[in-house]
């Protein structure tokens, strides 16, 4: 089950879903919105989403771990909208018989997110100036996009 | 009607645009109908990147049409939808 909100993600009611009496493991990511970035001082985040698009590449990815790594069960919730300091912007949930299929999964799952998912965070500095990550104009926008592996 | 011979057929065409994020803020809106010669995504992106100053360069975007993700050189039909994904940054 792949998707997206607009308001706070709800762990139990998630993990809840998830609960099944063949597996012996349940791993789980939180993504949070972090201070910093760039060493700029972040105030808040803002995701907007290709919605459609999203819930395609979203549900994709998670039969793909569950083809890959042979798992229960797969859950992720992407949050779009407003997010403060310290909020889930992400969450992945991961069953499995056992441990090492379901850790391979969640980083299979988030590693696919961040780079496939049709969603875009604008980030507002503490020094009241904003912009879209990875879209910076300068010029190392080029740069920037190597290095998080965007194409 | 008034094409010289040899020149290949370019019809205009209506295509769906939806904007998000950067393209979004640089053009104003979030869609609109576009009227067009461009036969495939990539010139479309080089008409609208002309026409509204878009700072993105076609090589950091992706595209998809009606919902999918498509290769530049897909050809546009009536009243596709297009969308222009600048590089995306979830999680």
């Amino acid at each position: 089950m792949f998707k997206l909100s607009q308001t706070d993600i709800d762990i139990n009611i998630l993990k809840a879903s998830l609960l099944d009496a063949k597996a012996g493991a349940y791993v789980s990511f939180e993504g949070w919105v972090r201070d910093t970035n760039d060493s700029r001082h972040v105030l808040q985040l803002e995701y907007q989403a290709y919605e459609t698009l999203a819930l395609k590449e979203g549900a994709k990815i998670l039969e793909e771990a569950q083809t890959r790594f042979g798992i229960n069960g797969a859950a992720c919730v992407h949050r779009t909208g407003s997010l403060q300091i310290g909020e889930i912007a992400v969450w992945i949930g991961v069953t499995c018989e056992h441990r090492q299929e379901a850790f391979e999964a969640c980083r299979y799952i988030i590693d696919e997110i961040k780079t496939r998912l049709p969603i875009w965070k604008k980030e507002t500095y503490t020094d009241g100036s904003s912009g879209w990550v990875n879209c910076r104009q300068h010029a190392h926008a080029e740069e920037i996009n190597q290095e998080v592996g965007v194409s | 009607m008034g094409l010289s011979s040899g020149m290949p057929f370019t019809a205009e065409k209506q295509i769906h645009v939806d904007y998000f994020a950067i393209l979004k803020e640089q053009r104003g809106k979030d869609s609109e109908v576009i009227q067009t010669s461009a036969a495939t995504a990539q010139e479309l992106y080089s008409e609208l990147k002309e026409r509204f100053g878009f700072s993105l360069a076609q090589n950091h975007l992706s595209v998809a049409v009606n919902d999918e993700f498509a290769k530049w050189d897909t050809p546009l039909k009536e009243n596709d939808r297009v969308v222009f994904i600048p590089p995306v940054a979830g999680g």
